[in-house]
Order: structure tokens, then sequence, then C-alpha cells
């Protein structure tokens, strides 16, 4: 008993921890390289509107980097206090791994930053954009490494068992793992989404407290049209990952469809409410032959039912269904609002453009006179990114359960002999923490936007874009 | 000391023990200087606290992968011992997660959230800074009392949490002797008199105890002649001392000459003691437990390792001298706008 709690409250606070962390590398991943864009804009037109938004969105990215990198050090640590049994058992294979990310990713990151955020007076302009270049490249090896090992766990190959210890016999196998490419290139856009619905969603909020600087009419475009753009692509490369994880983890599938029996024609379930106890779906509303036909692309295709999943003495080794089931409808749900937002955003832009034609920001879309309920929209969505990326999250966790690495050892394996109460403990004070630095991490991006828009208004009013404004802006940060 | 090299399963390990053991060491150098910095900062005034945070603002990221990369290696070379020596450890570590997640985010915040905020991100800097350190040298006590738990073992890692904090105010005072100018400059050595007494309290009670818990280390330290060839590491240690305590006294000097020495001669009393005691506890990564041998991991997984290790590390290494050549100078504060 005492075991089983230590075990689930060990589980409860690896949740914590991972929910926590993954919010911010999935902000910096794709904003590294949206900076890069444009600090290299700035460096084409010498236009001083990119580089307004590059020092705005430079120090969302900076708070999100602190709170990745303090998180993650959090993560390292509980491999340690909370799993022993993981590296016991396959670190042969996770430990290179994660070593590569710690040396070619983590030092590239944490050097270049300084010179990225403070670098900008005393360095050129080229080592500057360097530097901007390898925070950006430095996060995307480092997500690489961790996508390679977490794909691993879920698609283990290229090792042998010896003595109850994996060994490595295949790196190139263990590397481009078969569900690693998936993985990679789904969480890579998700990212992407998540930083264009930020950068939308914010721009939004400062339209709507008046401000209408260039800067902040850009950005909103920038931000939209990369969520427009990402949104079909990740869309299609969910469907490749879907069938990839039929063919690897279909109990996963099987509790992602709420599909309780092996059939054909089986129908895309849009409600229900499954139950384990009885096995079975209350309440199920779904189209005929759909689920079919998405995951084998045939209307009569076969998938397999969670009801093979259980052993003859009743043992059951596939995921709980509930939390499987509803994570990957919210992922879904999610993506599909994305979807309806940026491309109407998009086109009413689009609309409007010879509308408003403003020669010197470039008239490639136009923001003004969109209707305000669309920036009322946009706001929220400004954390749609999270949303989805947790819930993609934890389907693909959860439903990898009871296995920890898929066939090798199951997450009871792993597991510290720590005592209940102490987990206990130490869960309360991660979740307090988290609570707080969470509220404090968005309360300061409101502040930023609500400065930057009432900075933009007052400057708007004496000397808007004049000479003065822009010698200021280039001068050395000092 | 030094492995058959011809046997992988002999050199493999203790190159890795030596790459964790050179990480540790970069880390509690660069990092306890900007954990030091932290200690110090309700000392200061407000405008002060500025150019603190200045002088650290771009190297405590890269400062603070070393743990990381510390943490990293024990985990890939040593599986068993990550396990044993971290869950026995659990709830330090735990104070110094919490301690390091406050004081990485309270130096963002306090930059950019609002004004009538700072002083609580301040705060939460220097609580976060000094868990850190606290926890960290509690830590190192009972690493050193062998990962025991009792009454006397804690008492003992109380003395050396206290101590490394201290210490660390210490060297990062040194750190601001170099990098501050007026005002502040002056306070800085005058925060490095007064802690330097971590210092001497730290290594003397470590140097104290460790052989007193084990009759191997003490037999390794007074051995005849072995005993000859170490007593170098005590009596430069001392002398650096006094010199230190004597430079600070005239400190700063004219023209601000030499401002970096307080600092670099630190940095020489710390890495001795660490060599004291990387001597002490070779071959065992758990003390008397557990040798670097018996927790290794596979060969083949530590050579793939250690192939990339050798060209990565000369390049962090360089990058890393770049970053601080970039930001030579006295600190300025630091702005994004």
């Amino acid at each position: 008993m005492e075991a089983l709690h230590t075990l689930i409250l060990s589980r409860i606070q690896f949740a914590a921890n991972i929910s926590f962390h993954i919010l911010f590398p999935t902000i910096t991943i794709a904003l590294g390289w949206v900076l890069l864009f444009f600090r290299i804009r700035f460096a084409q037109t010498k236009d001083i509107k990119w580089m307004e938004i590059y020092r705005f969105w430079v120090k969302i990215f900076a708070l999100s980097f602190a709170m990745g990198v303090v998180s993650g050090i959090t993560m390292s640590f509980q491999f340690g206090t909370n799993w022993p049994g993981f590296m016991e058992t396959v670190g042969n294979i996770a430990g290179p791994l994660l070593a590569y990310e710690v040396m070619t990713a983590f030092f590239l990151e944490a050097v270049f930053i300084g010179i990225m955020l403070f670098g900008f007076s005393r360095v050129p302009s080229w080592l500057h954009i360097l530097a901007t270049f390898l925070v950006a490249f430095g996060t995307t090896v480092s997500a690489f490494w961790i996508i390679v090992l977490n794909s691993w766990m879920h698609t283990p190959q290229g090792y042998e068992i010896i003595d109850g210890v994996a060994h490595a016999t295949d790196w190139w196998a263990i590397i481009f793992n078969p569900s690693m490419p998936y993985r990679f290139a789904h969480m890579w856009m998700a990212s992407g989404l998540t930083v264009a619905f930020l950068i939308a969603g914010v721009s939004a909020f400062r339209w709507l407290l008046g401000d209408r600087s260039r800067d902040v009419r850009t950005a909103l475009k920038v931000g939209v049209s990369i969520g427009a753009l990402l949104i079909p692509v990740q869309i299609y490369l969910g469907d490749l990952h879907g069938l990839n994880t039929k063919e690897y983890q279909p109990a996963k599938v099987a509790a992602m469809e709420g599909l309780w029996e092996t059939g054909t024609n089986v129908p895309l379930i849009l409600f229900a409410i499954p139950d384990e106890e009885a096995r079975e779906n209350h309440f199920e509303v779904g189209i005929p032959g759909l689920a079919s036909l998405i995951l084998t692309h045939s209307w009569d295709g076969e998938l397999q039912g969670l009801n093979d999943f259980v052993a003859e003495d009743g043992t059951v080794m596939h995921p709980p269904v509930a939390p499987v089931f509803w994570s990957f409808r919210t992922m879904v749900g999610t993506g599909l609002a994305m979807l309806l937002v940026s491309w109407t955003t998009v086109f009413l832009m689009w609309k409007r453009r010879r509308m408003h034609v403003d020669a010197s920001a470039g008239h490639w879309l136009a923001v003004e006179g969109i209707p305000k309920p669309v920036f009322w929209v946009l706001v929220p969505m400004a954390f749609s990114g999270w949303v989805a990326t947790l819930a993609g999250w934890y389907t693909t966790e959860i439903g990898r359960q009871p296995w920890l690495v898929q066939g090798i050892m199951t997450t009871d394996m792993a597991v510290a002999d720590v005592p209940a109460p102490m987990v206990m403990g130490t869960l309360i004070g991660y979740l307090v923490a988290y609570g707080v630095l969470l509220f404090a991490y968005i309360s300061v991006i409101v502040y930023l936007a609500r400065k930057a828009a009432r900075g933009n208004d007052e400057r708007a009013n004496d000397m808007s874009h004049s000479g003065k404004a822009q010698v200021e802006a280039l001068q050395p940060a000092e | 000391m030094f492995p058959d090299f011809a046997n992988p399963a002999e050199w493999l390990p203790w190159a890795f023990a030596s790459l964790m053991g050179f990480s540790i060491l970069v880390y509690v150098i660069l990092d306890g200087f900007d954990l030091g910095v932290g200690i110090l900062f309700p000392f200061a005034s407000e405008a002060e606290k500025d150019r603190m945070i200045g002088s650290i603002g771009p190297f405590w990221d890269a400062n603070e992968t070393w743990l990381v990369l510390a943490v990293g290696l024990l985990l890939v070379a040593f599986p068993t011992a990550h396990g044993l020596i971290l869950t026995t450890l659990y709830l330090p570590v735990f104070v110094m997660l919490i301690g390091l997640i406050l004081r990485g985010v309270a130096f963002e915040f306090r930059a950019k959230a609002h004004v009538k905020h700072k002083r609580l991100w301040n705060n939460l800097f220097f609580v976060g800074s000094t868990m850190t350190a606290l926890s960290q040298g509690f830590m190192l006590g009972l690493y050193i009392m062998g990962l025991e738990q009792t009454l006397a073992t804690y008492a003992f890692a109380t003395l050396t949490a206290v101590a490394l904090a201290v210490g660390y105010s210490f060297i990062g005072a040194t750190w601001l002797i170099h990098k501050a100018e007026g005002g502040l400059q002056l306070k800085a050595v005058q925060w490095a008199k007064e802690s330097l007494w971590g210092i001497i309290i730290g290594i003397g009670a470590v140097s104290l105890a460790t052989p007193l818990v084990s009759t191997r280390i003490f037999d390794r330290w007074l051995d005849f002649p072995t005993a000859f060839y170490l007593a170098p590491i005590p009596i430069i240690s001392g002398l650096l001392v006094v010199w230190l305590w004597w430079m600070i006294r005239q400190m700063p000097y004219k023209d601000d000459a030499r401002s970096w020495l307080p600092f670099a001669v630190s940095t020489a009393i710390f890495a001795l003691a660490y060599l004291g005691l990387a001597y002490s506890f070779y071959p065992y990564v758990v003390p008397e437990q557990l040798t670097i041998y018996e927790a290794a991991a596979a060969p083949e997984s530590l050579l793939i390792i250690l192939i990339g290790a050798c060209f990565v590390v000369p390049t962090i290494a360089g990058y890393s001298v770049l970053a601080y050549y970039i930001f030579r100078g006295k600190a300025t504060e630091l702005r994004y706008d």
C-alpha cells in the first residue's frame, strides 16, 4: 500500500514537473527562430519597427528561457530522486542521449543567450545575429535529443537486454527510432503554433488597449500568418503520427478512440463517457466508419480494441481510457479552433489590404478595419498552444502506461523507495511554487504588453517616428 | 591513483569521474560567485543591486549549466550511484531545486515586473540564492559523512551548509571587487573581509572531519611518504588564505590595479580544497560503499559520450571564454531597451 502511494504520488509529481517545464521550451523553441527572423529583417531593412518587435519579444524569450532552465534542472534531478530504476535499467541508452543534449545544446544556448540579451551594444551586428541564431539552434537541438529519448521510450529498438539491463547495439536505430521523426516534427509545429498564437494574442491585446504602432501591427500579422500556415501542416503531421502510433502502440490508439472491441468500420466518437469498470462507453455519439477511414484510410479497416490488451489473468495492459480519450479530444478541438481563427483572421486581413494601404509598412495584409470581436477571440487564444501541447503530451504519455519504456519496463519498476509523505510534501511544495510562478509569468506578459502599449501611445503623441526616435533606438542599449 | 589505460572498463570510469569532478569544481567556482552575489543582496542599496545583477547577468545561465553537466555525468556514467545518492539526499535536493528556481526566475522577473514588485523579486533572489547555497553545503556535509543520517552527521552538515554559504558570499565579494567600482567596490572589500572566515571554517572542518570519519582516508593522508607529497596542498592553501587576508586589507589598490587577484586566489583555494576532497574519496563515488568501477555504466555507452565530450568540452570552454571576454571590464546596468 505504501509503495502504491509512493508510486501514484511520484507519478503526479513527475507529471506536474514536466507539465510545468514543457510550457516554456514550447515557447522558446520556435520563438528563437521568430526572433532571428525579426533580427534579420531589422538588419536588412534598418526599419526600426523590427527592432521594436525584437526588443519586446526578446524579454518574453528571456523570461521563458529562465523558467525552462530552472524547471529543466528539476527534471534532471527527478530521475534520480524519484525514478532511480529508470537509469539503472535503460541508463546505457538514455544516458548518452541526455549527455549529448547537455553538451551540444544546453551550453550553446546558455552561453549565447547572454550575448543575445545584453550584447547588442558590445558586439558587431553580425555577431549579435549569430548569437540569436545559435540560441535558436541550441533550443532546437535540445528538443531534438529529448524527443529522441522520449520516442525511444515509446518505440524502443537497437538494444539488447543483458541481465535485465538494456545495452545499446545500434545507435543509429536508437536515434532514428520509428516514432522519432513524427514526434519531433509534431512537437516542432506545436511550438510554432504556440508562439504564433501567443504573438497574435498579445498583439491583439495591445491593439485593444489602443496601441496602433507599426510594430504591433506587424507582429499581429506575423503571428496570425505563421499560425495560418502551420496549422494545416500540423494536422497532416498529426495524422501521420497517429498512423505510426497505431502500428507501434495500438493500445494507445484504442484508448484515444475509446474503442473496446476489435472491429472494422469503426465509428469516430465525437462524445462519450468511457467507463473502465463496465468496459464500455456511455452516451456515445459517433460518425460511422470515420475512425477506420482516418486511421487505416479505408472505410472498413480493422482497428484493435482495448479488450485485446487484457491478459488471461485479468492484468490490464492498456492505459487508463478516460484521460487519454479526453486529452486527445482537447488537443484536436484546440487545433480545429486554431484553424478556424487563424484562417478567418487572415482572410479578413487580406480582404481589407487594399482599403487601407500603408506604404511604409507594406500592404500584404491590413489590420485596420478588422472587427473588434476578432481581437477579443485572438486574446484568449494567446495560450491555446499551451492547452493543445499539454493535451497532446497527456495523450501520448498517459497513453504509454502501464509501460515506462514500451515492452521493457513498467512504470512501477522504476519508482524510488521514498516514504510517501516525503513525496507528498515535496509535491505540495512544487505545486505552490509552480502556481505562483505561472501567475507571475502571465502577469508579467500582461504588464509588458500594457507598458509597451502605453509607451507607444505617448510616443505617438509627441515625436512619432521622428529621426530622434530612430537614432535612439539604434543607439547602444546602455 | 591512475588506472590501467589498456583496459576500457577501468580507464573509462576514471575518465568520467575526472570529467565529473572537473565540472563540479567549475560549477562551484562559477555559480559560487553568482550565488554569493545573491547572498550579499540584502546588504546593498537599490542602485548597487542593479549593478550587482549587471555583473552576473550575462553569465549565470552558463554557470548553472555546469551543474546540469555534473549531474548529467553522474546520471549517465554512474547510474546506480546517481539513484542511491539522490534518493538519500531527497529533501536537500528539493530545497536546492526550489532555491534554483526562485533565484533563476527572480533574476528575470525583477527586471521586467512592475517597479512595486521589484522588492519582492529582490527578496526572492536572496532567498533562492541562500537556499541553494545552504542545501549544497548540507549535501556536501552529509556526503563527507558517508551519507549517514544521524544527529551528529546533521550537525556537521549544518556546519558545512553555513560555511559553504559564507564561502560563496566570499567568492561573490571578490568577484564584485573586480567588477564593481566606487562605493560598491568598497563595500565588496568589506564583505570579503567579513566572510573570509567561511572559507577557513569550511575547509578546516572538512579537513578535520574527513580523516576522523574514515580510517581509510586517515591512512591515506598520514601514511609516510605520501604525507610528504601531499603536504603542499594544506600548506599552499594556508599561505593563499594568509595572502588573501593581507591583500584584502589594502584593497582597492591605486588605479584599481590587480582587482582580479582576490577572485583568482579564491579560485585557487577552492580548487586545492576540492583536490584534497577528490583524493580522499577516490575511488569511491558513494563514500565507502560504491566505487566508480562498480557503479559505471556499460563501456560502449561511456565511449560514445567520451568521443563527443572530446570535441564538445573544449568548444564549450572556448565560447565561455568568449562570453567572459565580451563582457569584460566593470559591470554596467543591464538593459534590453
